[in-house]
């Protein structure tokens, strides 16, 4: 399977088309040339089908832009047990997910121009779905030595990260940051301070003292955020915080914003729709990085989310098989799978009345792409055919059986959801259909 | 010594830890334990009751004595008993806790003991196996039967919990001990006092219905009760504490600072004891020294929890 192009002209009636690059939330039509966008919303509509158009009714359904995930960790190479570019296609096609960030920390470490090339190459010839490497931003992860980010950008590689891995060291980081910045990359990193965190499991406080398992404390997370945030004013870096979790993260973000530097911020769909105490007792699924922290951090990271102080919601997908999961919880691995459960759960809170659906979709499409400079996240006229077709209404029940990824360590398994995706995509091309 | 007391029925199927029983569940417990004590003062101690019963003793973790008491325990109830140490430094840590436990459960035991260097790790395997769960030590958790024989050495001495303050000095951060006493203390109506640097303190400490204190001297005024925890040897020099002279003389418990505790105060101490370390030797071998009871009173309430899991009065049989 690869990505194909659609022929000839299709139109998909009676929708309604949800836009946020363009500010669009109305009942429309989509209509697709060969596989782009020819226009899309009322305007659409009015003006009829072309002759010897394929025509679909969408009454009741909405039309989104495809998914942008800009963090998904794939066992490909090195862990195919765990998932393949494949696999994660699949899983990413099912949630609605047409583009998605690979993280470099595979084994090898994606932090050579010819592993970037294996990725595209792979993808081409296996993936139903868009797959985009990003390249570490130090050889193996060491946090030591700088990757050559210029080979590693024109050759696609979307990003700069270290993956699971802070970088301890400032004078390194700085020295990324000024390089990263003349080549216009992007620096994606996850902030926790490794000493600080210690052997923490889970957000430190009385649930994790009652549970006798050791504390992650959140300024674990501040203090290199923080730092990060500083040297993005000092190099003028384009800096992406991965995966904040909790309100004084979000406070940092907030400042940093208003100061106008180039930095924005990311959240993976769990501390947005989970909190601690879902851990109950030594659930290892629940068991993430950083840890799920309290509802009173949930709730703020909502409201970052609103106003705009987080730009970007990610799945975070991260596979792990029985053998890393079922254990003891200080002895599992961090992780969960989410694509396929990414956008279900993110309507909990469009639900809840806590975000709108258009601030929902822009922080799972428009804004990754926009932050990524993909031409993706718009259902703009001249945009590849990427989008998804929900029923925002759906009730339905998360099967682990049901889920196309290769590991079923879901933080959702039977969970009760609102709102699925009937249909994804690709380049015009249908790629999932329930 | 036939098993006609009329005890209740004890309603859970293993005993994971203190958190989750009632008034009733410690009561049954420790009235059982205090026939078993009666038993053990016998020239003939043991009982019949378990006999063709299989015990399992699954020590991830060395303890001499903890296994000894359970060993002991389950013999005297007429138990086939089995130990199995697993050397964690053998295997990959967690690796072999399922594995172990699927292999232990075809040979269809009735209890299982386990102590792990992970909290959690008892109610793991409680949902993998198939016959009753005792806990003896998961991580920084709970070490519930602790408790109970703590308790019951505190009831026998004092009569009573209500009323009672117990301080519980040292290193409550790392001790499963301290989590399962404060839950069982709290639960029977008595104070309970956290005494300790704040660096072995757990966060939010101040909200697990305690009093702490930074000092003994706050701390050990007017209790009933000074109930001692063992500091590791690791945590001692520099990474919690900065050195052991400084905390024997801050918190280490000496004459001087158990005189601020009432007169008739019990010294308790979970063993095994640093002395000059936590406690002086003078103390813990002084006339306010329970400890060597605690021992006594451990085989008895551990005969107890498992008459209690294993009482063929229950409907399901326990796992008979």
């Amino acid at each position: 399977m690869s990505v194909t192009v659609s022929k000839g002209t299709q139109v998909y009636t009676n929708g309604r088309i949800v836009d946020p690059s363009r500010g669009i939330d109305e009942v429309g039509a989509v209509i697709v040339e060969d596989g782009v966008i020819a226009a899309a919303g009322a305007d659409a509509h009015n003006q009829g089908a072309p002759e010897g158009a394929d025509v679909y009714d969408l009454r009741g359904m909405t039309v989104i832009p495809g998914l942008v995930d800009m963090r998904v960790h794939i066992g490909e190479p090195g862990g195919e047990h765990r998932e393949t570019i494949a696999s994660a296609s699949e899983a990413a096609a099912a949630g609605g997910v047409t583009s998605l960030v690979m993280m470099p920390d595979t084994n090898p470490v994606i932090d050579d121009v010819q592993l970037v090339e294996f990725i595209r190459r792979t993808a081409l010839e296996t993936a139903i779905t868009r797959i985009l490497p990003s390249a570490a931003i130090t050889k193996g992860l060491d946090g030591v030595e700088m990757t050559e980010m210029g080979i590693l950008r024109n050759a696609g590689a979307v990003m700069f990260t270290d993956g699971r891995q802070t970088i301890a060291n400032a004078a390194i980081m700085r020295r990324a940051m000024t390089y990263a910045r003349d080549f216009g990359a992007l620096i994606s990193h996850t902030t926790q301070d490794a000493d600080l965190a210690g052997n923490g499991v889970m957000n430190e406080g009385l649930f994790a003292s009652w549970l006798g398992l050791s504390g992650i404390p959140r300024e674990a997370e501040l203090l290199p955020l923080e730092r990060d945030l500083r040297l993005a004013r000092l190099t003028g870096c384009a800096y992406h915080a991965a995966k904040i979790s909790c309100a004084m993260s979000a406070d940092a973000m907030r400042v940093a914003k208003s100061e106008g530097l180039n930095v924005t911020a990311g959240i993976s769909i769990n501390h947005l729709a989970l909190n601690e105490n879902d851990i109950g007792e030594y659930r290892t699924f629940f068991k993430l990085s950083p840890p799920l922290r309290s509802e009173d951090d949930r709730q703020a990271m909502v409201s970052a989310l609103a106003d705009g102080t987080i730009d970007v919601i990610i799945s975070d997908h991260d596979p792990q098989d029985v053998d890393t999961k079922r254990l003891p919880f200080a002895e599992a691995a961090d992780g969960a799978v989410g694509l396929e459960s990414l956008l279900a759960a993110g309507l909990r809170l469009v639900n809840a009345n806590q975000i709108t659906l258009a601030t929902l979709i822009a922080a799972m499409s428009t804004n990754p792409a926009k932050r990524l400079g993909l031409e993706a996240g718009t259902l703009g006229k001249g945009a590849a055919a990427d989008f998804a077709i929900v029923d925002l209404d759906e009730p339905w029940l998360l099967k682990t059986s049901d889920l196309k990824s290769k590991s079923k360590n879901t933080s959702f398994e039977d969970a009760r959801l609102t709102g699925r995706v009937q249909k994804t995509f690709v380049a015009g091309t249908c790629v999932y259909s329930i | 010594m036939t098993n006609s007391a009329p005890f209740p029925v004890y309603p859970h199927r293993h005993l994971l830890g203190i958190a989750g029983l009632n008034v009733p569940d410690i009561l049954c417990l420790l009235d059982r334990a205090d026939e078993a004590v009666a038993l053990s003062r016998q020239r003939e101690k043991k009982k019949s009751v378990f006999r063709g019963l299989t015990q399992i003793n699954l020590f991830f973790e060395a303890s001499t004595r903890t296994q000894a008491s359970f060993e002991l325990a389950g013999k005297r109830l007429g138990a086939d008993v089995m130990n199995m140490s697993v050397a964690s430094s053998s295997v990959k840590k967690g690796e072999t806790l399922i594995d172990t436990a699927m292999t232990l459960n075809a040979m269809r035991p009735d209890i299982l003991v386990i102590r792990h260097q992970a909290a959690g790790a008892a109610a793991l395997l409680s949902q993998k196996v198939g016959c009753a769960v005792i806990n003896a030590g998961d991580g920084a958790h709970e070490h519930p039967t602790q408790a109970l024989l703590d308790a019951l050495t505190i009831r026998r001495a004092k009569g009573r919990f209500d009323g009672l303050t117990v301080a519980i000095c040292g290193d409550v951060l790392h001790s499963r001990v301290a989590r399962s006493n404060i839950i069982l203390l709290n639960t029977m109506g008595a104070h309970v006092r956290v005494v300790g640097p704040s660096t072995l303190m757990p966060a939010g400490i101040e909200h697990m219905g305690v009093d702490v204190h930074t000092s003994m001297e706050t701390g050990l005024k007017d209790v009933d009760v000074v109930m001692m925890l063992r500091l590791q040897r690791e945590r001692m020099a520099g990474a919690f504490v900065p050195s052991i002279r400084e905390y024997f003389r801050h918190f280490g418990l000496d004459a001087q600072k158990l005189s601020l505790a009432k007169p008739d105060a019990l010294v308790m101490h979970p063993g095994p004891m640093n002395r000059g370390v936590e406690i002086a030797s003078e103390i813990a071998d002084g006339p306010q020294s329970v400890i060597e009871e605690q021992v006594e009173m451990g085989v008895a309430a551990r005969m107890a929890v498992m008459e209690a899991l294993l009482d063929p009065a229950k409907n399901n049989g326990g796992a008979l």
